[in-house]
């Protein structure tokens, strides 16, 4: 295990400076080509532009596991794309040092038809990670996933809990510079979300930088460290995560 | 518990405001990712043929039976062409990899906007690896075209050795082509609507199953010229039917015309290429 040295300084591996992200709706949607061909001859285009981000300024530290959370719609979700590199921003600096992992949503990344070992293969290159280090930790994934001789069944005999597990365990058998939780910790039963948890605690002593985004209060506490708190695109707090959670509930609690 | 620590490394830098142009960004980004690449192939083509009993063999039996229901329909027609068999399938094999590359470029894109919203990848990859399933597919088809060749009377000469040079050019048009074809449909879904009947009457307008003199001489010159389909399928064909190369200016032509909407695509394409995750 690697030990952090606790002279030096923490350093940032995100930075974020002024980032805001403007979703640019449509007045009412316009599907055709043909419609918005004549609209856009006779001007009657009107955006109606979304701010769902605005001006935010955000430092990561490398190694910890930082919370973000916020009512639904408050732009956490549009937060980890930026930080992801999914989307550029409209405007503002984004600064990343290293490779961003995020957990991809149940089923992204997988074809149905194929394998699971053909599926680790595919999410794996997916993820940035050549044929011959997945060929390297294939038999690992297949232990940590749990699946046994399921892992040379085709995936539309997969159980959600199964698709989960190995979607996990391909994510994470490799201690990823930063890894992208949005949401996910709540699926399978509760031994392998404890597993998930134990590997997610090991990676904070190592080099692994953590983003979790979750409603559920408690994760947030017993995970992470310090967290921010995300309202209408920008950021209300940030600091120690009891803090910006009591300080999120009073808000609530308030409203 | 343990936890594999792979790399000390200090990884790469990502920054915003120091970014080269995007363009060649995916480009080296497919290299990079050229191991996603292979594995977006073979995704293609395995699940593709897995449920099918036949499986890959349909790639074999699909353009020789389109060619025999052209030639039942076509062959009294145009008796006169020498090999006439050889002729519609050469034709047919490379405009089916045509219309299946660029299609399945706009196809891929959707496929892929699930993973575009939430991982980076070079979004280019999906088009390249489209065009990688095509070339299979292709190179699986000359199976036929080589036993129709025999039956055909039509003889092997040294000439063939240039059809890897044609396959590049038409690869690159259609890849060109696809990748402006998936941008506008990004914007807009009807585009992939539209494209479909372009396709279709864009593969009337260019001899495959018709020979060429049969367009009366005064038009012939504007109707070929304006085609970029034409001079590409001439030099496919060329070599196979006549085992000998075009002649220096329609290889000219077909090397710019391809060269040239590819660099076109490819930069269209990777101008919008960080909108897509606002619009998928």
């Amino acid at each position: 295990m690697m030990t952090m040295d606790m002279n030096q300084p923490p350093q940032d591996v995100i930075r974020l400076e002024k980032i805001s992200v403007r979703y640019r709706l449509p007045g009412e949607q316009i599907h055709t080509f043909k419609e918005y061909v004549i609209r856009l001859v006779q001007k009657q285009i009107q955006f109606k532009d979304f701010q769902a981000l605005k001006e935010v300024n955000l430092q990561i530290r490398k190694g910890e596991i930082f919370g973000i959370i916020g009512n639904n719609g408050a732009g956490k979700s549009t937060l980890l794309k930026v930080i992801s590199r999914v989307l550029v921003p409209t405007q503002g600096r984004v600064w990343i040092k290293g490779k961003v992992s995020p957990l991809l949503e149940l089923g992204a990344g997988f074809h149905p038809e194929l394998t699971g070992r053909e599926n680790v293969f595919l999410n794996g290159t997916i993820l940035g990670h050549s044929h011959r280090e997945i060929e390297e930790h294939m038999h690992e994934i297949i232990e940590f996933s749990e699946l046994g001789s399921f892992i040379d069944a085709s995936l539309r005999t997969y159980s959600s809990g199964m698709y989960a597990r190995l979607g996990f365990a391909v994510a994470t058998t490799w201690e990823p510079d930063i890894l992208i939780l949005d949401e996910v910790l709540s699926v399978g039963d509760e031994a392998f979300q404890r597993k998930c948890q134990m590997r997610m605690k090991g990676f904070r002593n190592g080099n692994a930088t953590s983003i979790l985004v979750s409603h559920s209060m408690e994760a947030v506490r017993s995970l992470c460290e310090r967290a921010a708190w995300l309202d209408h695109g920008t950021i209300r707090a940030v600091g120690p995560a009891d803090e910006v959670i009591a300080k999120y509930r009073q808000a609530q609690a308030g409203a | 518990m343990c936890v594999n620590i792979m790399k000390i490394s200090e990884g790469p830098i990502y920054d915003s405001a120091r970014r080269g142009p995007v363009a060649l960004e995916e480009f080296r980004g497919i290299f990079q990712y050229r191991d996603l690449i292979y594995q977006l192939v073979r995704k293609d083509i395995v699940s593709r043929y897995k449920r099918s009993v036949l499986g890959i063999a349909w790639t074999l039996l699909q353009p020789l039976a389109m060619m025999l229901i052209l030639l039942l329909v076509f062959s009294t027609l145009f008796q006169a062409i020498k090999g006439y068999p050889a002729y519609i399938l050469s034709g047919l094999i490379a405009w089916t990899f045509f219309a299946q590359t660029t299609s399945a470029i706009i196809n891929q894109i959707v496929w892929g906007g699930a993973l575009l919203k939430q991982i980076y990848v070079p979004r280019t990859s999906f088009g390249v690896s489209a065009i990688g399933t095509g070339l299979v597919n292709l190179a699986l088809s000359l199976i036929p075209m080589f036993l129709i060749m025999l039956l055909a009377d039509v003889p092997f000469r040294w000439g063939l050795l240039f059809l890897p040079v044609a396959i590049l050019f038409l690869a690159a048009f259609a890849l060109g082509v696809g990748l402006i074809i998936s941008t506008m449909a990004v914007h807009f879904p009807d585009v992939a609507e539209m494209y479909s009947i372009v396709l279709m009457a864009w593969m009337y307008l260019t001899p495959i199953v018709y020979p060429e003199n049969i367009i009366p001489e005064t038009y012939r010159f504007w109707f070929f010229n304006i085609n970029p389909m034409y001079h590409i399928i001439k030099i496919f064909r060329m070599p196979i039917l006549d085992g000998m190369l075009p002649d220096a200016m329609t290889l000219i032509a077909a090397g710019a015309v391809s060269s040239l909407t590819l660099i076109l695509g490819w930069l269209f394409f990777s101008k919008r290429a960080d909108t897509f995750a606002y619009y998928l």
